[in-house]
This record gives structure tokens, C-alpha cells and sequence, in this order.
């Protein structure tokens, strides 16, 4: 795949690994994903799949240990391979990046004001005056009330919900086309979640932000996301728009990861009432020592022949693809028919 | 609109004055505030709380046991005690203060670099430091005042550097610490460069430790100061300082046993002071105990 001329994000063959003495560790294996402008990419899966490593190595915030191989293009500059001079003047002002843990995050001995002001005078050169009211505009557009007062608080005098709020505004404080989430509600109670996931889901639509929403709650991924990629052991395993992926899943992992999702009462209903337990995925996520060539998830999969445990499959959409431009990827030799797929 | 300003204000205060309730709670600390306290006063208006001149000889009234006219006595040259003791105690501040400023100001940048850029800076950094660490803080500052020659610049010079590698030490490993905090990485990926980091983030969340340090680093000074004096190698006589005293105590200690006690006792208060005041600090500062 050549990348996408239209994409405000393009990322091609991203492979990263971590050398130690003892062994070399395949985190992400050839993953490649396009972002058009407006859209939010999902990336799913489980812990230690790649899905944060990868939007590290797109920073550029991976430590000296690892090993990138690929291009990340962002908008027409290729970052992969640039050093810290270079990723200084992006970082912040054309991709920016939000965290797990909003608690954490924000430097306690200062106010928000100047945390969100410190952005502006970097990378738009604004006047100290300028800048803190440009975060009360910042502070107002996510959803903080009383702006004008809240700007001169300090982060303990913030609630986690209302501290994401402002790891939010900062992150998108210099317009970024790029705005890359990392669990941003994981840390959050269910009522707080919904409210940032509509500051982002605003930021999209008022400002044209493209998102990349790393989670692993499919419900956060059917609530806001456009796209979806699911990893699984550091390799991509399918793309589909997110309709599409949650009415036919082609891959197995995805079926398993779906159908491992609580519903309430529709499972229960489906067996006659009667108690059921949740279906789970047999066996253990692989080391990543090894790039086998093989599928993967092959040890797992119930579908599994002799081929998945020889050949790579390849990231690719099946003959009967719906065929309606955004196309549906999976990297598996045995996937789900339409008709399998819909049941 | 006000109300809500007004709301913000208090509770801003409210916070920052957490710690301070909780440090006046403390009473050991608090008594070696006031004692401090005290102290520094003592220095800084020496010539106004005197009682008399400290250099000022009196051949009629030498070795005079304390009475109303002389509450501390008189030395073998007639001189004022009580004078000689608060003078002695603005030589004392002054070395004491000095001295830990000298060492901030070159520990604190080593540090930050050595904690910071790790590798080769760490390794150069480290080695100095624990070399140095080698020697106790006292022959340290001997020696070096040895070197130098005796003055009361030099035992500055001399007391600062011993102090440098414990600053270096806490500013390498606060930085350690916070080299790994969410909001120093959130900083980076924001865009911020090394000073960003290094200034806005990471040393004013590192202040309290230093803050510590700080308290900690005066009364040691302050012995520091006396002992060179002791030895001849600080405050030259005749001008007055609390080593200087106890060293020409020495020959008077049957005969007119005030002349060693009296500085003796201000150097134990104003050390055992700076340090319990120190300890409330660092009970209230560190953020792992957590009295919130």
C-alpha cells in the first residue's frame, strides 16, 4: 500500500521492537492505518497488543530501546526516523496526544491556566495576556464551567473528569489535525466518560479534528468511532467501518472479542433465561519473541488448519467485500462469510 | 459572579494553608521555629540587641560570672558575653546561609543534568559525588578550609562545597523520580524541550525536598562554622564567633566556666532548632505521607 494522499495520518508497515540482551520483542508487526480529516480511528484489543506502542512510535515518544521500522506520514512530512528536535515542533501544535490518567498528568504545582498557556507560547509565540485567554476559551469549548475563574485553580482542585477536560483543551490548545487519545476514559466513572467522549465527539465536528481513540471498551468504539482497527499480538487483525465490524465480524478474535462483551438480558434471552456463562476466548496471547510465520491467533482459533499454522495470512479484504469504498480488511485465511458473519 | 471569585479564593487558601495548620501542629517543630526564629533575629539585628560593643575590651571586670550588668559574664579581656553571642550568631547565619546557597546554586544544576541526561554526565556527576561523599562532611570542610587559608569567606567557600555532593545526591534523585511522571511525559508530548521540562516541571515539584535540604544544610553549616573558628581557621580574633569564643574558653574552664557554656549552648539550640524545624518541614512537604 502506498500511502494515501488525502490522509492527514498515514502510517505504513509501522513495526517496532525492543532489543534487550536476552531477547528482541516484536511490540507492533507491519500495522498500517490512514486517518482522513474529521474521522475517529478506533484501535482495539487487548493489554499488550501493540495498540499504545504504536500511537507512541506515531509521537515519537518511544524510549532510545526501540527499533522503528515503516513510515508515519503526517499530512506530507515523514516523521518515522526524525529525533527529538524535530518532533519538538510538531508535538503540541500538529499531533497531539491525551493520556490514561488524568490525576497524574498535570504538573501539580501549576495552575491550568498556565499549563494550557505554556502550549500557546510555544508553538504560537501568544503574550503571556493572550494566552491565558485563549485558555479560557479552551477551558469554555470542553466544557469547563465558570472558565474565567477555574484557569487560576490548580489541578487538586479538580475532579478527574474535570481534569481530563483539561488535559483535552491542552491537547487541542494550537488546532492539532491530529489528536491521538490513549484510553482517555479509562480512569473515569461511566457518567464522566459520556461527557468527554461528547467534548471529543464536539472537537470533531467544531474544529475537524481527526481522532485515534485507543481503547479496549467496545462500547466507547460503537459510541463514537467511524473506524475500527483490532491488533492482537502486535499485528493488525481487522479494519472495517465500525457498523460493519460490529454486525459481521470477519476475524474469529474479533467474534470472540465481540461475543465476550456483556449485553444485558440478550444472551440470557437466547438461551431461554436460563444462566449462562460469558464466552471467552480459549488460551493465552503468544510471547512476542518470534515473528512466526504463521497466524497468530491460530493456537486460539477454532477454525484453525494446517495453513494458519505455515502462512501468514495477509491484511486483506475477501472477494465478498461490500464494496463500498471504505474497504473491510482481515488477516485471516478461514474468515467469516458475509452470511456466517452476520448471524 | 463575585461569590464565585470569592468562593475560589478562599478555597485556594483553604488548601494552601493545609500545610501550614499541619506544620503548627507539630510542636517539636514549631518550638524550633521560634527558636530559629529567634536566632535569625539575633543576627540580623546584632548591633541594635547588643549590649555592649563585642570587641570592646573592660581590663577592670575580666572574667566577671554573670550578674544584671553582664547577664552572660564577661571573657578574660572583660568583653561582653551576650554581645559576643548574638554577634557570634550573625557570623554563624551568615556562613550558614551563604554556605547553602553556594551549594545550591552549583548542586542544583549537577544534579538536574546528572538526573536528567543520565549516561556519561550521570556517571562524571555521580563519581564526583560519591568521591567526595567519601570524606565526612567535617574533614571535608577542614580540608578545604585548610587549603584555602583562614578567613570567614574562605570557611564559607570551604563549608559550601562540603555540601554540594548532598544537594547533587536529592536533586539527581528527585529528578529520577520525576523524569517518569505523567505530567513530565504529557509535557514532552506537548512539545515541551528539555528546559520546558527541566524548569517548569521538574524543579518546582522537586522544591520541597530541597526545601528540606535546606533546613537541614544550615545547621550544619552553623557547626561547620564553629569548628573552623575553633580550629583558627574562620573568624580570626578578635572578631567575635561562636567558635572562636569556646576555643578561648578552653584555657578559663575551671575559673569561669560561662565562657564555654553560653556559646556552647547557642550552637546545641540553633542546630537542634534548624533541624526539628527541619523535620516538621519534611513531615508536612513530603508528599508520601500524604496529610492531605
Amino acid at each position: 500500500m502506498s500511502p494515501n494522499p488525502e490522509a492527514v495520518l498515514s502510517v505504513r508497515d509501522l513495526s517496532v521492537s525492543f532489543r534487550t540482551d536476552a531477547r528482541t520483542v516484536h511490540a507492533v508487526d507491519h500495522v498500517s492505518y490512514d486517518l482522513a480529516a474529521g474521522e475517529v480511528l478506533a484501535v482495539v484489543g487487548e493489554s499488550g497488543c501493540g495498540k499504545s506502542v504504536t500511537s507512541m512510535a506515531v509521537m515519537g515518544l518511544l524510549p532510545p530501546t526501540a527499533h522503528i521500522t515503516g513510515s508515519i506520514r503526517l499530512g506530507t512530512r515523514e516523521l518515522a526516523g526524525g529525533d527529538d528536535k524535530a518532533y519538538g515542533k510538531i508535538r503540541g501544535k500538529d499531533i497531539a496526544m491525551i493520556f490514561q490518567e488524568p490525576m497524574t498528568s498535570l504538573n501539580p504545582v501549576l495552575t491550568i491556566g498556565r499549563q494550557i498557556g505554556e502550549v500557546l507560547r510555544r508553538h504560537q509565540g501568544l503574550s503571556k495576556k493572550e494566552a491565558r485567554a485563549r485558555a479560557v476559551e479552551l477551558l469554555d469549548l470542553v466544557g469547563i464551567p465558570a472558565p474565567a475563574q477555574r484557569v487560576d485553580e490548580y489541578p487538586h482542585q479538580l475532579s478527574g473528569g474535570m481534569r481530563q477536560r483539561v488535559m483535552i483543551a491542552i491537547a487541542v490548545a494550537c488546532d492539532p489535525a491530529v489528536l491521538i487519545a490513549d484510553e482517555p476514559t479509562t480512569a473515569l466513572d461511566v457518567t464522566v466518560q459520556a461527557g468527554i467522549l461528547e467534548v471529543l465527539q464536539s472537537l470533531r465536528e467544531r474544529l475537524g479534528t481527526a481522532i485515534v481513540l485507543i481503547t479496549h471498551d467496545l462500547g466507547v468504539v460503537a459510541d463514537i468511532a467511524d473506524r475500527v482497527l483490532v491488533m492482537y499480538a502486535g499485528r493488525p487483525v481487522e479494519q472495517a467501518p465500525v457498523d460493519e465490524l460490529f454486525a459481521a465480524p470477519r476475524h474469529p478474535y474479533t467474534r470472540g472479542l465481540l461475543s465476550a462483551v456483556l449485553r444485558p438480558g440478550a444472551s440470557a434471552a437466547a438461551d431461554g433465561g436460563g444462566k449462562r456463562r460469558l464466552p471467552e476466548i480459549p488460551g493465552l496471547v503468544p510471547s512476542l519473541d518470534s515473528q512466526p510465520d504463521a497466524c497468530t491467533f491460530a493456537p486460539r482459533c477454532a477454525r484453525a488448519d494446517e495453513r494458519c499454522t505455515t502462512a501468514r495470512p495477509g491484511f486483506k479484504s475477501d472477494t465478498d467485500d461490500a464494496g463500498d469504498g471504505a474497504p473491510h480488511l482481515a488477516a485471516c485465511w478461514h474468515p467469516n462469510t458475509l452470511q456466517e458473519a452476520a448471524q | 459572579m463575585t461569590t464565585a471569585l470569592s468562593l475560589t479564593a478562599v478555597r485556594s487558601r483553604a488548601a494552601g494553608s493545609a500545610k501550614l495548620r499541619a506544620l503548627r501542629k507539630n510542636r517539636l517543630a514549631m518550638t524550633g521555629g521560634v527558636i530559629a526564629g529567634v536566632f535569625v533575629l539575633a543576627a540580623l539585628l546584632a548591633p541594635l540587641v547588643a549590649p555592649y560593643d563585642p570587641a570592646q575590651p573592660d581590663f577592670g571586670n575580666v572574667l566577671a560570672a554573670p550578674d544584671w550588668s553582664h547577664w552572660l559574664g564577661t571573657d578574660d579581656l572583660g568583653r561582653d558575653q551576650l554581645s559576643r553571642v548574638v554577634f557570634g550568631a550573625r557570623a554563624s547565619m551568615q556562613v550558614g546561609v551563604l554556605a547553602v546557597i553556594l551549594a545550591f546554586v552549583v548542586g542544583v544544576p549537577l544534579g538536574l543534568l546528572a538526573g536528567y541526561y543520565g549516561k556519561v554526565a550521570d556517571s562524571v556527576v555521580s563519581r564526583v559525588t560519591d568521591t567526595m561523599l567519601a570524606f565526612p562532611f567535617l574533614v571535608l570542610a577542614v580540608g578545604l578550609a585548610a587549603v584555602l587559608g583562614p578567613s570567614l569567606t574562605n570557611a564559607t567557600i570551604a563549608i559550601g562545597i562540603s555540601q554540594i555532593p548532598a544537594v547533587i545526591r536529592i536533586t539527581r534523585a528527585e529528578t529520577l523520580r520525576l523524569k517518569h511522571v505523567d505530567y513530565v511525559a504529557a509535557a514532552v508530548a506537548n512539545g515541551g524541550g528539555d528546559g520546558t521540562v527541566l524548569f517548569r516541571h521538574i524543579l518546582p515539584n522537586a522544591t520541597s525536598a530541597l526545601v528540606v535540604q535546606a533546613t537541614v544544610g544550615i545547621p550544619a553549616a552553623i557547626i561547620g562554622e564553629a569548628l573552623l573558628s575553633f580550629l583558627g581557621l574562620g573568624v580570626q580574633p578578635p572578631e567575635p564567633s561562636l567558635g572562636v569564643m569556646l576555643s578561648s574558653a578552653q584555657a578559663f574552664l575551671a575559673p569561669a566556666p560561662w565562657m564555654a557554656v553560653f556559646p556552647g549552648l547557642a550552637v546545641v539550640a540553633a542546630t537542634l532548632a534548624f533541624n526539628l524545624l527541619g523535620d516538621g518541614l519534611r513531615d508536612v512537604l513530603d508528599p508520601r505521607g500524604a496529610t492531605r
